[in-house]
């Protein structure tokens, strides 16, 4: 990771491989939600609606990923000030936020033919739902404290405390045994039909490909912008 | 009930989010590199 300190020679590699990532997720994308909706048998219990968790899967997976990103973006800032952990960690918020709401708005719209309701108050709703506000308040915070012209350290903190809800997330279901199923995905392996699982799969996969080219693209907008605040500033002196 | 009815709104959520999420990175980028260049080259 220190190798990528220099700005310079993080936009070296990261200008190739933004469209690398875009494509190749796009195209991941394509055929993961592809097969899922026109191949994929329906569930026995869900019916058709099994379909919807080939973009609620991935959209939870990555609101979920996107702040453990911050946190480690936010710890590599405050212990080793590395100069680019603080514009990934920005350039994570709002893909991050956008897909926590994508993942609670798709998972409602499964809850209602599915659980009968929209909405529940069940641990993993509602820790998924603080996970949203929890990235509106970083964004919020590391816009006032740019503005301000701060280094960013609240921002920092304020990205690892928030870290504490990403296990209650995953746990929850085994915690609160309430409307939400347990866990289908684990490391021992998976309770999800192979006709499922590999559209799955592939659609996690592309979607965490695009997720990374929009970082990728928020980064560099970020780094240019830095670069010409700082000419400005030289000029002004 | 119509289960395509909820499948086709939460599809269309995904694409308009996460094409809106694309476009406004890339075309942000975009501006940015191009402003960039233009300061350099003053």
């Amino acid at each position: 990771m220190h190798f990528l300190a220099n700005p310079a020679r993080f936009l070296k590699i990261a200008r190739p491989l933004t469209p690398w990532l875009g494509w190749s997720g796009a195209l991941l994308v394509a055929v993961g939600v592809g097969v899922g909706l026109f191949v994929a048998p329906p569930d026995y219990l869900q019916g058709e609606s099994v379909r919807i968790i080939y973009i609620h899967v991935p959209a939870a997976w990555l609101g979920m990923a996107g702040w453990t990103g911050i946190a480690l973006a936010s710890l590599m800032q405050l212990v080793w000030r590395h100069p680019l952990a603080g514009v990934a960690a920005r350039a994570i918020a709002v893909p991050g936020g956008v897909f926590a709401a994508l993942c609670l708005a798709t998972g409602s719209l499964w809850g209602r033919p599915t659980w009968g309701t929209y909405w529940e108050w069940d641990g993993r709703l509602t820790s998924m739902l603080i996970l949203l506000f929890l990235y509106v308040a970083y964004g919020a915070l590391a816009n006032a404290d740019r503005e301000r012209g701060g280094e960013g350290r609240a921002t920092a903190i304020f990205g690892l405390i928030g870290a504490i809800n990403i296990p209650v997330i995953r746990y929850s279901v085994d915690w609160w045994r309430t409307l939400h199923q347990g866990k289908s995905i684990g490391v021992a392996g998976s309770s999800i039909d192979s006709a499922m699982l590999w559209p799955l799969l592939i659609s996690a996969l592309g979607f965490s490909l695009l997720f990374g080219a929009i970082v990728l693209m928020r980064m560099r907008a970020d780094l240019a912008r830095t670069k010409i605040e700082a000419r400005l500033r030289r000029m002004a002196a | 009930m119509n289960h395509w009815l909820f499948i086709i709104a939460a599809y269309a959520l995904v694409t308009i989010g996460v094409g809106s999420l694309t476009l406004l990175s890339y075309r942000a980028m975009r501006k940015a590199e191009r402003d960039a260049q233009g300061f350099n080259q003053l």
